[in-house]
């Protein structure tokens, strides 16, 4: 008596075992017949295996993905820079990258940005230049030069028209932007703009030049560079710079497969689960450029943990090992004398439950064996 | 132009808001209290968008490398 596709089917979902583990089953059973005391016997070894290959309760995973990241991060270079395309953005990599990464660091050292663009764009490079010079942050420098007259105390800007043509932007809205920004009047005759300070000291005029070379008339504050490459078909852009939020509003960017290398960015813009996403993804982007092959098991736990509490919280002193409930254990972490002397005035408690705290004190660590507890029955 | 909603990003996963029955049963499976659960703020991106409220448990279905989905639970916190 052979089994229907449904009930075949029935029986498949109501397991619990892994999506993955499931469908695999299912695809290996497509078109096949089977009775029902052979589908239960299949059953039974694949859940035989998952149990066997799946980690045991008590099990110091914490431990073992500390190690498996650990020992590769010894063969990791101590600095890299890598040049993304020809001599163009440089982005940390590497150990110093891998430490950026688990201390979770507000900015981290390299911002970056991979900029995608929707299908109309991305096909076109033209049409890519465009959203490129529309983020890219311009200051006066790119569009002319800057030159002191001192003899008239003023601060004459000359404009080159094809830069100007090039970034999509007018004589007047550069006028504009510099009243906007100085509150003081701009002169304009043709491509030439002259500005003067509000007292005509040598100072105040250097002091303006300075401000003027630092206002952003177009594009995205912080972001410096942008650099175009043809990734397959489609062309993606690179920035140096991060402003997740801002980019997204962009015409041209695909917001949904837009991203950065700032995991507190992406938390803050995303949420939680994306930040958790993407200290995995960063992490084994890592590792994987170095040759290193980690078990991404390692590196979702080191995730999860990260991100448990609902906001991304480094591993160590002002994070996971800071907020160990024990006092040894964290004294033997980092700052010994602080957290003895803290415990001691509040009068804390250590319960010796974890492993650190029991290694101090010379007792069996409730790990493994040291996790089995005999309990007398009086009634019996 | 459309405003960006985080929950299309290829980042994050479904976020789903449990109702009160459903979140007592996840809590009798794992054996837990609800304050045991990971956390996830009010004013996250996502939890703002699906307009979770202090208290709600979010069933998250993540795609995951080793599984092809998993799911978690997250209680939401102000």
């Amino acid at each position: 008596m052979n089994l229907s596709h449904k009930e075949i089917q029935e029986t498949l979902d109501h397991l619990d075992l892994p999506h993955g583990i499931v469908n695999a089953i299912r695809e290996e059973l497509e078109g096949r017949e089977i009775a029902k005391e052979q589908l239960q016997e299949i059953i039974g070894q694949v859940v035989e295996d998952y149990e066997h290959a799946r980690v045991e309760p008590c099990e110091a995973v914490g431990v073992v993905a500390a190690q498996s990241i650990g020992e590769p991060g010894t063969q990791m270079t101590m600095r890299t820079f890598h040049y993304a395309g020809v001599a163009e953005i440089n982005v940390t990599l590497g150990l110093p990258r891998l430490i950026e990464i688990v201390d979770a660091r507000k900015i981290p050292s390299t911002p970056t940005m991979t900029i995608r663009l929707t299908p109309e764009y991305a096909y076109d490079r033209d049409l890519a230049r465009e959203v490129a010079w529309a983020i890219e942050s311009t200051s006066l420098l790119h569009l002319g030069s800057i030159a002191t007259d001192l003899a008239e105390m003023n601060i004459i800007m000359e404009l080159n028209p094809s830069a100007m043509d090039q970034r999509k932007i007018t004589v007047e809205e550069v006028a504009d932007r510099l009243r906007e920004e100085t509150g003081l009047p701009v002169d304009q005759r043709d491509n030439v703009l002259i500005m003067a300070p509000k007292e005509a000291s040598y100072r105040e005029l250097l002091q303006l030049v300075e401000k003027i070379k630092k206002i952003s008339l177009k594009g995205l504050e912080g972001i410096k560079r942008v650099v175009i490459r043809k990734e397959r078909e489609e062309y993606v852009l690179y920035t140096e710079g991060s402003s997740l939020k801002k980019i997204m509003q962009f015409d041209g960017v695909d917001p949904a497969r837009t991203k950065t290398n700032n995991i507190n960015e992406i938390g803050e813009v995303l949420g939680i689960e994306a930040a958790r996403n993407a200290i995995i993804n960063e992490a084994t982007d890592t590792l994987r450029e170095q040759g290193l092959s980690v078990d991404v098991r390692h590196i979702m736990l080191v995730a999860d943990i990260m991100t448990v509490d609902g906001d991304v919280k480094q591993i160590g002193r002002h994070g996971i090992s800071g907020e160990k409930a024990s006092v040894l254990a964290r004294a033997a972490f980092e700052v010994t004398v602080n957290h003895i002397l803290d415990a001691a005035v509040r009068g804390d408690v250590d319960d010796l439950k974890g492993v650190t705290e029991n290694v101090i004190v010379g007792q069996p660590i409730q790990l493994g064996t040291g996790d089995v507890q005999l309990i007398v029955s009086r009634t019996r | 132009m459309t405003k960006f909603v985080a929950k299309d990003h290829e980042l994050v996963p479904e976020h789903i808001i449990l109702l009160p029955e459903e979140g007592k049963e996840v809590l009798i499976k794992y054996g837990v209290d609800a304050a045991q659960l990971p956390k996830i703020h009010v004013n996250d991106p996502v939890a703002k968008e699906i307009g979770a409220k202090v208290g709600n448990i979010l069933k998250i279905i993540r795609k995951s490398p080793t599984a092809k989905h998993s799911t978690f639970y997250r209680l939401v916190i102000d």
